[in-house]
């Protein structure tokens, strides 16, 4: 579903940032994407959600290629994928409810849709009695729960998640992470960038890429065969 | 859809009303002094057309020719394509005019045994024939006429009114070009800065998968009423001063209304197209 195949990415300014990296995550595939500051967790997540192209190589994602898709059909591949950030990115301006119509809204929904839907989706994350506060008015985790929200709105098929917990304290971390494992129980594919290697080993059964200078230098799927 | 992005170029107006009324009224201006040339050059155009009428090839007549072949010389002039409109004027109406004309010199006239005005036909051309070229070819052919003497036309009088329109013309479109330009600067600024004040919405917009003619169309909207706010302005200017100036200073004429509605429509096309234009500049930095 998706897939990078020999992907090399270089930045203007900064040289190599992957070299040669090949993955390829399955259907409702659950795996961490780890390793130290700087080697290349958030491009590739950026690679998959097509804010970056490769320099070399491949992505695929849910049927669309980087090697063919143009700039207009990338709307198309962003409501399949769904993106989370460490700082959240809401609008301050907005509801928690405004900003889950918003996404819905400018992605050509439905207007009678999107009551409904926005109140599923504030009940799916817990939050059906905060709809009408402001971001500001929420804590971090409450605020992150509500951009993970948001990434579902299309039902993507994969949810992208760059460090989703890396400024939340312990309890509100595990509140959001258990909230990503039940998105994950219905379906979804998750692929979550941390160097919180703690959450990493809490949970073992997961799969874990680890990266190191732009390359993937462990993988538990295929460590039997290697290591 | 449609209705959103109305919704957001209102907002968008409302949010920041300062400059939005700011540039259309920088754009009002600028159309405004391009109203003002429109209504200059309509009247110099209106007086030009007026004088214009005065542009005629006159034939003088040799003394002996017969009336037969003076009806022959009257009916092939005009056929001829660039002809509205002839007069014959026989050497006693000649005579008749310049003793009117020339009030100082009946006596003269009075005194003379034999009348030595030539008879002669004036010939009006239809307007679009009324150029140095024209007027020059018609002459030409007339004076091939073995009984015709003499022709004469206001050659220099139709070369100059020519060349004075021209000169307008291309004067109006330089400073309309200008004035565009200036217009278009400060639609393109307005829309910078309302593109930099939703860069946090924009950001979101491409986060969650909105088409970029989605984006585009609020900002494209507002550029399209500020310059059709602004052109209905200048409008309103321009016919200020007209009122103001008629009468008062001069006989003038109002604007055609093809020219008042396609100078105010073409507010709101500089408005589209500047605003375009500046979203193809600024709207790529959010990917
Ligand atoms: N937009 C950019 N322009 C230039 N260089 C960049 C850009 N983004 C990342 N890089 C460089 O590419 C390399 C990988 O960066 P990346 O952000 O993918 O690392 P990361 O694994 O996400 O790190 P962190 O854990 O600190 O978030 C780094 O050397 C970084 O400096
Ligand atoms: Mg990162």
């Amino acid at each position: 579903m998706i897939k990078l195949i020999s992907v090399y990415k270089e930045y203007p300014r900064s040289g190599l940032a992957l070299k040669n990296v090949s993955l390829h995550i399955r259907k409702g595939e659950f795996a961490f994407l780890t390793g130290p500051s700087g080697a290349g967790k958030s491009t590739i997540l950026r690679l998959i959600h097509m804010t970056e192209r490769p320099s070399e190589g491949e992505v695929r994602v849910s049927g669309f290629s980087s090697k063919q898709v143009k700039r207009r059909d990338i709307p198309q591949l962003r409501r399949r994928v769904g993106m989370v950030f460490q700082d959240f990115r809401l609008l301050r301006t907005r509801t928690a409810a405004e900003n889950l119509a918003f996404a819905h809204e400018v992605t050509g929904g439905k207007r009678s849709e999107i009551k409904a839907k926005v109140q599923r989706l504030l009940a799916q994350v817990g939050l059906a009695s905060r709809a009408s506060a402001y971001p500001e008015e929420l804590s971090g985790g409450e605020q992150q729960r509500i951009a993970i929200a948001r990434a579902l709105i299309h039902d993507p098929v994969i949810l992208l998640a760059d460090e989703p917990t890396g400024n939340l304290d312990e309890r509100a971390a595990n509140g959001v992470f258990d909230l990503i494992r039940e998105i994950n129980s219905v379906g979804t594919a998750v692929l979550i960038a941390t160097h919180d290697l703690d959450l990493v080993r809490r949970f073992s059964q997961y799969r874990v890429l680890e990266l190191a200078d732009g390359a993937i230098v462990y993988d538990t799927l295929h460590s039997d065969g290697k290591q | 859809m449609a209705s959103s992005s109305i919704r957001g170029a209102i907002g968008a107006l409302r949010r920041s009303p300062g400059l939005a009324v700011l540039s259309a009224v920088s754009i009002g201006l600028s159309l405004f002094v391009l109203g003002m040339f429109g209504l200059v050059t309509h009247n110099v155009d209106v007086n030009l057309r007026h004088i214009e009428r005065r542009v005629e090839v006159v034939a003088y007549l040799r003394d002996d020719v017969s009336g037969q072949l003076l009806e022959v010389l009257q009916n092939d002039v005009r056929s001829f394509p660039e002809v509205s409109d002839l007069s014959h004027v026989s050497k006693f109406e000649a005579m008749r005019n310049a003793m009117q004309d020339l009030e100082e010199f009946r006596e003269v006239f009075t005194d003379l045994e034999m009348n030595p005005l030539p008879a002669s036909i004036e010939i009006q051309l239809k307007p679009e024939f009324r150029d140095p070229e024209s007027v020059r070819r018609v002459a030409e052919l007339v004076s091939l006429y073995p009984f015709v003497e003499d022709v004469q036309y206001g050659r220099e009088w139709v070369e100059k009114i020519y060349r004075l329109r021209r000169v307008g013309g291309a004067v109006a479109a330089v400073l309309g070009t200008a004035f565009a330009i200036v217009a278009s600067l400060i639609i393109g600024n307005t829309i910078r800065m309302a593109v930099l004040s939703r860069r946090d919405e924009i950001t979101i917009m491409r986060l969650v998968g909105a088409t970029d003619a989605f984006i585009r169309r609020p900002f494209l909207l507002e550029g399209l009423i500020t310059g059709l706010g602004g052109g209905a302005l200048a409008l309103g200017l321009t016919y200020l001063t007209y009122l103001v100036m008629d009468g008062s200073l001069l006989e003038l004429s109002w604007l055609p209304n093809l020219w008042a509605i396609s100078g105010t429509l073409a507010g709101g096309a500089l408005g589209l197209l500047a605003s375009a234009l500046a979203l193809r500049r600024h709207l790529t930095t959010y990917v």
